[in-house]
């Protein structure tokens, strides 16, 4: 386990998103859409510096992919599926797409297709916490919090205060062959 | 997935939190009907068979239109324009069905236990839409959600139900459903529509309306089946609605104010209920209906969506 300074990084991260944001005339339209149920914290606290970025509040949504997956035949249990709340239009929205960790790109494939099912969004730009190697789909980030090495048969969580944990950190652990 | 069931044929089956896995999941099923877009992927490729022999309005419009919002392929079957008028079996009929492979056979039938023989004979999952006066669990889920949903719980909350007990298959799910959730309940009806026994439940027995929903939480109010009025159960439908209808002077005098009516569908509008009642402020009749398709969702996701070694391993 290793602490990881996860406000100072959404506050680098926040000031790449509005300086993009204010370039591309994308400031008003701009919505944050947390992956639950990794992303969700991370969504709020961006939320609260883009406020201070931008002068306005950005609204929130959350998705959850479960209904979405690609592996339903292939767990070995009915994944649980947890609430989804997106309650703006997201016709026109530059939507801001967060995620605490990018390793296969499934969840986000998961997640673009459920949020084109709320309607067409003006852009979709993706921000993690934490990237890793491993894709299986052709997705990257727009703004990535930190980069990775890890074995390929490691397993990356980050673990955040807003979920009880004592202080936020990274943890890698190897998964048992 | 909690559950150990491959099929769902009745909630006596269902533990306490068996049942609460399928109304957590409702909850999230119900978000997706209220979307502009109402259609998720979860279920693309699977199909689900609606096999009934009985009449149905609200029950097979529910589970087709909870397996098409699943993208989950609907195939909707009715006794009537079958080759059983020319005298096919049930067992003949399920079997051939079976042979065109789909992943889940919904069957309501008049003949109770005949989902379970059907489960028995054929490899996919089976879901009981309602058999005979045996269960109708999906009704029951329906009723335990909304209930829940509209009191915030059922622990300590106390339900009436009232008619003809002894043939309905929709009080046996509600009263088993109702008691894993911690709720009381009454059933109320004339002597002749009572099974004995049925306080082995969990439930005690009414005569007297009045009495029997005096501080209660809800009413559900079934459905007088016409096929037995005339019978030597009830004397006619005038007698049956003067003592166990209810109307809007009944309800505003004997009732709580925060009191629900629900009734299971469909209404003998003048007979258990005057239309006072059934489309006044208490009513979550139509709630029940909107639920009854996020169930339906939850319970094909559970039966159809997991990983069939899995849950064959558990049955």
């Amino acid at each position: 386990m290793q602490d990881l300074d996860v406000d100072g990084l959404v506050a680098r991260l926040a000031g790449e998103v509005g300086a993009r944001a204010r370039a591309e005339g994308a400031e008003s339209a701009l919505a944050i859409v947390g992956i639950r149920r990794g992303g969700v914290h991370l969504a709020g606290r961006l939320r609260s510096r883009l406020k201070e970025l931008l002068g306005r509040e950005p609204p929130l949504g959350t998705l959850d992919i479960a209904l979405y997956r690609d592996d339903l035949d292939e767990k070995g249990a009915t994944p649980v599926v947890g609430p989804t709340d997106v309650r703006f239009s997201v016709d026109g929205k530059t939507i801001l797409l967060v995620d605490d960790v990018l390793y296969t790109g499934r969840t986000v494939r998961a997640a673009l297709d459920e949020l084109v099912d709320f309607g067409r969004p003006r852009r979709v730009w993706l921000l993690v916490l934490v990237e890793r190697d491993g894709r299986e789909l052709p997705i990257a980030a727009d703004f990535v919090g930190r980069r990775l090495t890890v074995a390929p048969q490691d397993d990356v969580q980050v673990r955040l205060r807003e979920a009880g944990m004592p202080a936020d950190a990274v943890v890698v652990t190897r998964r048992s062959p | 997935m909690i559950g150990r069931h491959k099929h769902c044929l009745g909630l006596a089956d269902y533990s306490r939190e068996e049942i609460l896995e399928v109304l957590d999941l409702a909850v999230s099923m119900k978000e997706v009907l209220r979307r502009p877009i109402k259609k998720v992927p979860s279920l693309r490729g699977k199909s689900v068979v609606n096999l009934f022999f009985e009449a149905s309005t609200r029950t097979r419009s529910s589970f087709e239109v909870a397996a098409k919002i699943l993208s989950a392929d609907a195939l909707n079957w009715t006794a009537s324009a079958s080759s059983v008028t020319k005298g096919e079996t049930l067992i003949d009929t399920v079997k051939n069905l079976e042979a065109m492979r789909p992943d889940l056979i919904v069957i309501r039938h008049q003949a109770g236990g005949a989902p379970a023989l059907v489960a028995q004979r054929v490899g996919c999952s089976v879901i009981s839409a309602g058999d005979g006066a045996h269960e109708h669990p999906s009704q029951g889920l329906l009723d335990v959600f909304t209930l829940r949903e509209k009191l915030g719980g059922l622990e300590g909350r106390t339900v009436a139900i009232v008619g003809d007990i002894t043939h309905s298959r929709v009080a046996r799910s509600d009263l088993y459903g109702l008691a894993r959730l911690g709720a009381r309940t009454r059933v109320c009806g004339p002597p002749t529509m009572i099974p004995p026994g049925i306080e082995a439940l969990g439930t005690t027995v009414h005569h007297d309306l009045r009495e029997a929903v005096a501080g209660v939480d809800a009413v559900i109010m079934l459905r007088i089946q016409h096929e037995r009025i005339g019978d030597p159960l009830i004397p006619g439908t005038r007698e049956y609605s003067r003592f166990w209808g209810l109307n809007a002077r009944k309800a505003a005098e004997w009732l709580t104010p925060a009191c629900l009516i629900m009734h299971p569908g469909p209404i003998n509008r003048g007979v258990e209920l005057e239309p006072d009642v059934a489309d006044g402020p208490r009513s979550v009749i139509l709630d029940q209906v909107e639920n009854g398709v996020a169930v339906r969702m939850a319970l094909l996701f559970l039966l159809a969506g997991g990983h069939e070694a899995a849950i064959e391993a558990k049955s």
